[in-house]
């Protein structure tokens, strides 16, 4: 007999801390993506759906959301809106592009406005406190049942968050190496868990985990 | 009293869980939170937190550093510094705030796992620190553009403790420290916040003598220049045209701002023309009257210049009302603009921002629903716990 390592849900918190830089221009944006540690870069893309739950404004990021709100330049934050962390695996990576992005942008235009009657962008960074939900599973039916309880931070701590931290979600991960399910983890890793309500990203992927249920059961 | 456990009715699913296992992180532990006096300040909404601490198993005390008036005095001089006001802090003011900090930590003993010192005044605890714990500097002011001489006196303290706790990044001021950042939040269960039923709000109205006839706009707060009364004022008569409403300023804090006594005598002039204007004058425990007309409320106004935490926003969005804010400080942090209510930065702009809404009766439910779901997710005392004990256990860790 092998023993099954549980699943054990995690909820978390964003303590947050001001890293006292702030950008009036996307010149000094463009210097904070360079500079910010890994925790900034996290905070103000997935963190916000964090901090909204999906019930804020539609700009999927922090540097979206200031550019078009507070900088007046729609294009670039519409640009900077559509690029999802998840699809680079390495933070690194996802900065690169971010950096690319507006220094691109940067390098089409004749002037760069200051922020006149807006905010400037405040450079802050989480740091991710974990909290055992007391919830685990050991088989599909009892990780489908912890996700619909568990506290909506847990969603976006194995779902988003870890797609940052590991490349990947903790619940493909698990899928694989505790129950050998490629295929269901395959199922997973293609939802679509950016720029949407936590609550929108646990239904779709309870119906992953119900359909592989209901398939089971059939046969 | 209200219970940790009353809370689960009224916070998102799993919140008061998610408390009580975060809290098993760090129980035992010792925290201190010092004050200046036990009410204004840093005092607000602490006593439901230090009650809430202590039952999730943290051995929390609080203690008031106290003083004379001449330390009041002091702290007052100080805070209109740091606000930025040209007020002359004179060397006996400092001496006085040096002076009451040696007698206090005689006094209270501050020996903890995780000190608190909320403020300016007790700042200089700081000089008589036990070995062992943590001492975390408390600021809930705006620390963004203070006079220079104050800040210096208050920084070199400051800049000696092991981490800074300001509410908003926007408040922060230059500190070789951690700084970190906790929002306060409203308490659901509180009188202020509590559910009323039609009759008590009636009663309250009653009370205050403010008809239910027409639609109600109100404004909650000090009558300073910080929070532009005048402007209010101004907006709703620009609305008035259109629409037959009725402004309610409740005055609280005592009009105690930059510009107090003379802004007040010209709020009441301008309000002496319109009977439709109402200036009624509130003490800050006031918190059933104030339920009750934000309850009543069709629209609030925040329209505000300058601002701190501005909890009346969070108080107003909690019971379901969009909010017309003016785009500064605390206020544009709680605002969602359009989704919440509206960010202006005019007179016009918070007539534009009325004018829309009392012309469109579903966008006022549509606005004040988000608005409620807003505060539930990010301005409750629970959330502001869970910030506090993700500090804790941060910089305290669980005991070995």
């Amino acid at each position: 007999l092998t023993t099954v390592s549980p699943f054990r849900f995690l909820g978390c918190i964003h303590l947050l801390e001001g890293l006292g830089r702030r950008a009036y221009d996307e010149r000094e944006l463009l210097e904070l993506l360079e500079q910010a540690p890994h925790g900034a870069l996290v905070y103000h893309t997935y963190g916000h759906f964090l901090r909204h739950h999906g019930g804020g404004r539609p700009y999927g990021n922090d540097f979206a959301a200031w550019t078009i709100l507070h900088a007046r330049d729609r294009l670039l934050g519409e640009r900077l809106a559509v690029v999802d962390p998840a699809d680079f695996g390495d933070l690194e990576l996802f900065r690169e592009e971010l950096v690319s992005i507006v220094d691109d942008h940067l390098s089409r235009r004749t002037g760069i406005p200051r922020v006149d009657y807006g905010e400037p962008f405040h450079l802050v960074q989480a740091h991710v406190v974990t909290v055992p939900t007391g919830h685990e599973a050991r088989t599909l039916g009892e990780l489908r049942q912890g996700l619909a309880e568990v506290e909506a931070s847990a969603v976006y701590y194995h779902a988003l968050e870890a797609r940052v931290r590991l490349g990947h979600g903790d619940f493909e991960e698990w899928l694989v190496t505790a129950l050998g399910r490629d295929d269901l983890a395959a199922a997973v890793r293609r939802v679509d868990v950016a720029f949407s309500a936590l609550e929108r990203v646990r239904a779709r992927l309870l119906g992953v985990f119900d359909a592989a249920l209901d398939q089971e059961a059939a046969g | 009293m209200a219970r940790l456990e009353d809370y689960r009715e009224v916070t998102p699913r799993g919140t008061v869980d998610l408390l009580v296992r975060l809290a098993e992180r760090v129980r035992d532990r010792r925290v201190l939170h010092i004050t200046a006096a036990r009410f204004g300040g840093g005092a607000g909404g602490l006593a439901r937190l230090t009650e809430l601490l202590t039952e999730l198993g943290i051995q929390t005390r609080w203690e008031v550093v106290g003083g004379d008036p001449a330390f009041f005095a002091a702290e007052r001089a100080l805070h209109a510094g740091l606000a930025g006001a040209e007020l002359v802090v004179t060397d006996a003011m400092r001496q006085r705030v040096l002076d009451t900090a040696r007698l206090a930590a005689q006094r209270i003993q501050p020996a903890a796992d995780l000190v608190m010192v909320h403020d300016v005044a007790p700042v200089a605890l700081i000089e008589h620190r036990p070995p062992g714990g943590q001492w975390v500097w408390r600021c809930h002011g705006d620390l963004s553009a203070p006079q220079r001489k104050a800040w210096k006196f208050v920084r070199q303290y400051a800049a000696r403790y092991d981490a800074a706790v300001f509410s908003l990044p926007g408040f922060a001021a230059r500190l070789p420290v951690p700084q970190f950042l906790v929002y306060p939040g409203i308490d659901p269960l509180a009188e202020r916040n509590r559910e009323l039923s039609r009759v008590e709000i009636a009663r309250a109205l009653g009370g205050l003598e403010v008809g239910q006839d027409k639609p109600l706009l109100l404004q909650v707060g000090p009558l300073d220049s910080d929070r532009d009364p005048l402007g209010t004022i101004a907006a709703y008569r620009l609305v008035k045209r259109h629409h037959d409403v009725r402004l309610v300023l409740a005055a609280t804090g005592g009009g105690e701002g930059l510009g107090g006594e003379r802004l007040a005598a010209e709020v009441q002039e301008a309000a002496s023309k319109d009977p439709d204007v109402r200036v009624l004058d509130l003490p800050d425990e006031a918190h059933l009257a104030i339920n009750a007309l934000q309850r009543a409320a069709t629209v609030v106004l925040q329209k505000s210049i300058r601002d701190g935490i501005a909890p009346t926003v969070a108080e107003a969005m909690w019971k379901g009302k969009p909010v017309v804010g003016g785009s500064v400080g605390g206020i544009a942090a709680q605002i969602v603009d359009e989704v919440t209510g509206y960010l202006v930065s005019s007179v016009a702009g918070a007539a534009y921002a009325l004018r829309r809404l009392l012309g469109t009766p579903e966008l006022v439910a549509r606005l004040g629903a988000a608005g409620r779901e807003q505060v539930r997710r990010r301005f409750l005392i629970t959330r502001h716990l869970s910030d506090d004990l993700a500090l804790l256990a941060h910089l305290a860790g669980p005991i070995s």
